[in-house]
């Protein structure tokens, strides 16, 4: 005679077969939203007590931000959690950075709660991919 | 309750004197941190209790540099001879608002054991771009923007209730001093039902 599963068995195979299914799942579902870089504009303006694109300011520039080591603006006064945080900025590690700022990189200045919106997030960070292909940046 | 008095309650006192042997051995040069020295001593709850303090002094501090930007940036704005009365007039009274703010985020920096940080010799601003007074007060609007998000972005991450508490204080001030920028600028002085 067959043994019937009781609950107990059955329960992690569920949570293993969800989690195959999730896997399996078309990455539409979970894709990171596309951003808008005018109402990123917006958002930025949440920025402007300590930072701008151009020129370093209670934060560093933003200008060549992509691609840049975290803690490297020559001249800035970065929190030595930041110098070490060994994070080379890109739209992941922002977006991973933006949404809990003192989660990702404990002991960092920028004590803010952190942009939880994945859509503001993708809006902001596609202003800044804007910014940094614009003359603001590129002539500096 | 006078926001002095907020710094000043007892709950921070007895964090200072918590605090004050840290600062007292990292002056001396003998310390790591009052975390690794509760550490060292068994004591879990002051380790924890010394870093929380120590993020709240690091907020505090990053908040003192923005004031401390700001109260140049009135000035660069109060000297530029673009401002008429009575908007200059304004301008002289929302830097001396954030002269206040300054100096008691750095007197509570201080009674927490931390160095508060100083004004730069130095700031740079799009003084290029400053042409009218309009320009000025746009300038202007947007650093209150800024600073009303900055204080809502670090209300939630104080350790300290009171701390956050007098955050928000500063955040009222400042989101009226963004509301009457856009006044003058002939904008809507308060553009929504909430800011962000």
């Amino acid at each position: 005679m067959m043994r019937r599963a009781g609950p107990h068995v059955i329960a992690p195979l569920a949570v293993a077969l969800f989690a195959a299914a999730a896997t399996a799942a078309p990455a539409t579902k979970d894709a990171a939203p596309r951003g808008d870089a005018i109402h990123g504009e917006a958002i930025y303006a949440r920025c402007l007590a300590c930072h701008a694109p151009a020129y370093d300011r209670t934060g560093p520039r933003h200008c060549g931000l992509f691609g840049r080591r975290a803690g490297s603006v020559p001249g800035f006064a970065y929190s030595a959690a930041m110098k070490k945080a060994g994070i080379v900025w890109s739209e992941s590690t922002l977006d991973r950075f933006l949404a809990n700022p003192l989660q990702v990189v404990p002991g960092t200045a920028m004590g803010y709660a952190g942009v939880t919106d994945r859509q503001e997030r993708a809006d902001l960070i596609a202003y800044l991919k804007r910014e940094n292909a614009s003359s603001a940046c590129t002539t500096r | 309750m006078s926001l002095l008095m907020l710094f000043d309650d007892p709950s921070l006192r007895e964090t200072a004197v918590r605090e004050s042997r840290r600062a007292f051995l990292g002056k001396s040069g003998l310390l790591l941190s009052g975390a690794a020295v509760a550490l060292m001593a068994g004591n879990d709850a002051l380790a924890a209790n010394a870093k929380s303090v120590e993020s709240d002094v690091r907020v505090l501090n990053t908040a003192l540099g923005a004031e401390l930007e700001a109260i140049a940036a009135y000035q660069v704005g109060a000297e530029s001879g673009l401002l008429q009365k009575p908007v200059l007039d304004l301008a002289v009274t929302f830097q001396g608002h954030h002269k206040e703010h300054a100096d008691l985020l750095s007197k509570t920096v201080a009674k927490l054991g931390g160095k508060p940080v100083a004004a730069k010799t130095k700031y740079t601003f799009p003084v290029e771009t400053l042409k009218t007074q309009a320009d000025v007060l746009r300038f202007a609007a947007s650093l209150e923007k800024g600073a009303v998000s900055a204080y809502l972005g670090a209300i939630p991450v104080f350790d300290n209730r009171d701390l956050a508490k007098a955050a928000g204080s500063i955040l009222g001030d400042e989101a009226m001093h963004w509301a009457i920028l856009r006044n003058a600028l002939g904008e809507a002085p308060v553009p929504s039902a909430f800011v962000s």
